[in-house]
């Protein structure tokens, strides 16, 4: 007989079941995020231990790294994972591709530098890069259609939107290692050839055997085996995502109409705002990302708000409004940025016991012995407790009496002519407490629209299609809207920022990189509005 | 609304072409403009953007062309209309 007390054990059992199906499989799509991260933040030092600046063959293989492990690699890991995925399930696919990421991670932080084993290491860094973004590919859509395939339609908005906060706090992750090591080693340490900089890869080895162990443990998603059981999984599931027109045309619908717009959104928020805080407003390193930490941290839980709401109201305007709002504000609050930053904006007092003027130092270049550099620091504190620290550094050319261009240290000091170009000032910024609440704030905002725009859209993506092809469906349009719209939000802005170079403004608007990712999102909202429908499929067990 | 989604399916049949003539046009102006020991690396990067790129601009031109076909008119209520298709 069936009491009472039956059935709130059962529904209390389904209820940690579902748990555990969206712990394992968020924690593996974490650790997947984390890998990805840690290379893209340490590419400064992968470069110069691996891709040596003066070799050019090195730095076309460093831009095959970057570029196309985003841009290729992802898609077509969508590809192959998805298929893979339809065919044989969701389970087994999702643990090869955390094994695939977890193996080459740790590898790279194997490598030895370029010093000691020449060009073998940009070619194995580079291979292993482009396994990462192989499985990085394969495994998300694995994840969120395991996820959906457990969920009760009431409430699958909100238990995807988990696996949503993974990519976030990947980053956080990421970020926050990378400092915790930083910081206790020391910049120089850190950087050397087996310094600290490893050490993230290394740990990655660790998330992931816990996370495959955890993996084993999970069972089939309930569709997919029962698809298996009646014989009636898809048998090219490539073929029938594509060529034919109803499934194909609605992959379409999903790119234009709500993918590319969110991966826009994504990354501007996310990763845009982090470069320009850094390159246009030049705040400090720790700073900078304190301020992206803070700001991710305070957001996440939105993820999980509006996956929730999407189950109330249906996803379509969740996301679009995610977009709206991107679209009127980003370029106010870049703006804001640009003025909370500004020295020559800051009405703050300055603190003339703290600001202080170092003293003049030169130094002939090592290699060019006809270049000296005059250094010099200036340190100017605000009372708000902000610290603008300027180093100025002259390039003087040595030309003697003759005017003939010689060694700086062979010409006597009174018949040196010299000729400086402009001086290079580098400005580094560390804000003060308000100054800083108030960037925090406004990367808070753009989080929000993340969190809008990609709370919903695992939901939306199962919906679409039917079980025997959903993963190779939704993995397609997903990858090419992160990872090619999305990820090339930094190049493409860059670009754009060019154009308005002029003789008379040599930096350009900083501003014009903002209508790459604006105008995707016009585009995305435009064909959002018109072609996309709010209802929800409640029957996902197609 | 049909009459104006075929009327947008115009407009990204026209945007799709203009964006690859766009890029192909940018990918020479940057090759040119680049430095002889940057070349062949802003020659790459162009590469991959024009290979990336291509596909997804054919796709908005099909997107437009099935807008005007009014494929877009009626969408399934479900993913289980797409299996019977």
């Amino acid at each position: 007989m069936i009491t009472g007390k039956t059935i709130a054990m059962n529904a209390g059992k389904k209820q940690s079941s579902i748990a555990f199906v969206i712990g394992a499989s968020s924690v593996g799509t974490l650790i997947e995020w984390y890998d990805f991260y840690i290379f893209g933040m340490l590419a400064t030092i992968l470069s110069k231990q691996f891709f040596p600046a003066e070799a050019g063959t090195a730095a076309l293989l460093s831009t095959l790294a970057i570029f196309a492990a985003g841009f290729i690699v992802r898609p077509f890991g969508a590809l192959v994972f998805g298929r893979l995925g339809d065919l044989i399930g969701r389970k087994h696919t999702f643990l090869l591709t955390l094994v695939i990421m977890g193996g080459s991670t740790f590898a790279i932080g194997l490598v030895p530098g370029f010093k000691t084993i020449g060009w073998a290491a940009p070619i194995l860094v580079l291979i292993l890069r482009l396994l990462q973004g192989l499985a990085l590919g394969g495994e998300y859509g694995g994840a969120a259609t395991y996820v959906a395939e457990h969920a009760p339609a009431n409430r699958r908005g909100f238990w995807t939107s988990w696996i949503q906060t993974t990519a976030t706090l990947g980053l956080f992750l990421a970020l926050g290692v990378i400092i915790l090591i930083r910081s206790n080693q020391g910049v120089e340490k850190f950087s050397g050839e087996w310094g600290g900089w490893r050490y993230p890869f290394w740990i990655s080895i660790i998330l992931v055997a816990v996370s495959v162990l955890v993996r084993m443990r999970m069972s089939e998603s309930p569709m997919f085996s029962k698809l298996k059981s009646e014989g009636k999984t898809s048998t090219n599931p490539l073929k029938e995502s594509f060529g034919n027109k109803a499934n194909f045309k609605m992959v379409l619908l999903a790119l234009f109409g709500a993918v590319m717009g969110q991966g826009v959104v994504w990354y501007t928020g996310q990763f845009y705002a982090q470069t320009f805080l850094e390159t246009v407003c030049s705040i400090e390193f720790v700073q900078s990302r304190n301020i992206m930490l803070v700001a991710i941290l305070m957001a996440t839980p939105f993820f999980v708000i509006f996956g929730w709401l999407s189950d109330k109201i249906g996803r379509k305007w969740i996301m679009l409004l995610g977009m709206l709002l991107a679209i009127c504000t980003y370029r106010p609050i870049y703006s804001t940025f640009i003025a909370i930053t500004a020295a020559k904006n800051r009405t703050h007092i300055i603190d003339e016991r703290l600001t202080k003027t170092g003293p003049l130092m030169s130094l002939i270049d090592a290699k060019d012995k006809h270049k000296m550099y005059i250094k010099q620091q200036l340190d100017t504190t605000y009372l708000d407790g902000s610290l603008f620290k300027y180093t100025k550094v002259d390039t003087i050319i040595g030309y003697d009496e003759l005017g003939v261009n010689r060694p700086i240290n062979l010409i006597n000091p009174t018949l040196i002519k010299y000729h400086s170009p402009k001086p290079s000032i580098v400005i580094e910024k560390t804000m003060g407490n308000a100054a800083k609440w108030d960037l925090i704030w406004l990367v808070f905002i753009q989080i929000i629209y993340v969190t809008m725009v990609y709370g919903p859209i695992a939901a939306f993506l199962v919906e679409m299609f039917p079980t025997k092809i959903r993963y190779t469906s939704m993995s397609l349009p997903y990858h090419i809207g992160n990872g090619v719209f999305g990820g090339l939000v930094p190049f493409l802005s860059t670009l754009i920022v060019e154009f308005t170079k002029t003789p008379k403004n040599s930096d350009g608007d900083p501003l014009a990189g903002l209508w790459y990712p604006i105008g995707v999102a016009i585009i995305c909202l435009i064909i959002g509005a018109v072609y996309l429908t709010n209802k929800r499929d409640k029957n996902v067990m197609d | 609304m049909n009459t104006l989604k075929k009327i947008l399916g115009i407009v990204w049949m026209i945007l799709a072409p203009v964006i690859i003539c766009f890029l192909i046009y940018e990918a020479f102006v940057k090759i040119d403009l680049s430095k002889p020991a940057e070349k062949a690396n802003t020659i790459l990067q162009w590469v991959i953007i024009l290979l990336i790129f291509t596909p997804i601009s054919i796709g908005l031109f099909i997107f437009g062309h099935y807008a005007t076909k009014d494929e877009y008119a009626v969408l399934p209520e479900s993913s289980s209309e797409l299996n019977d298709q």
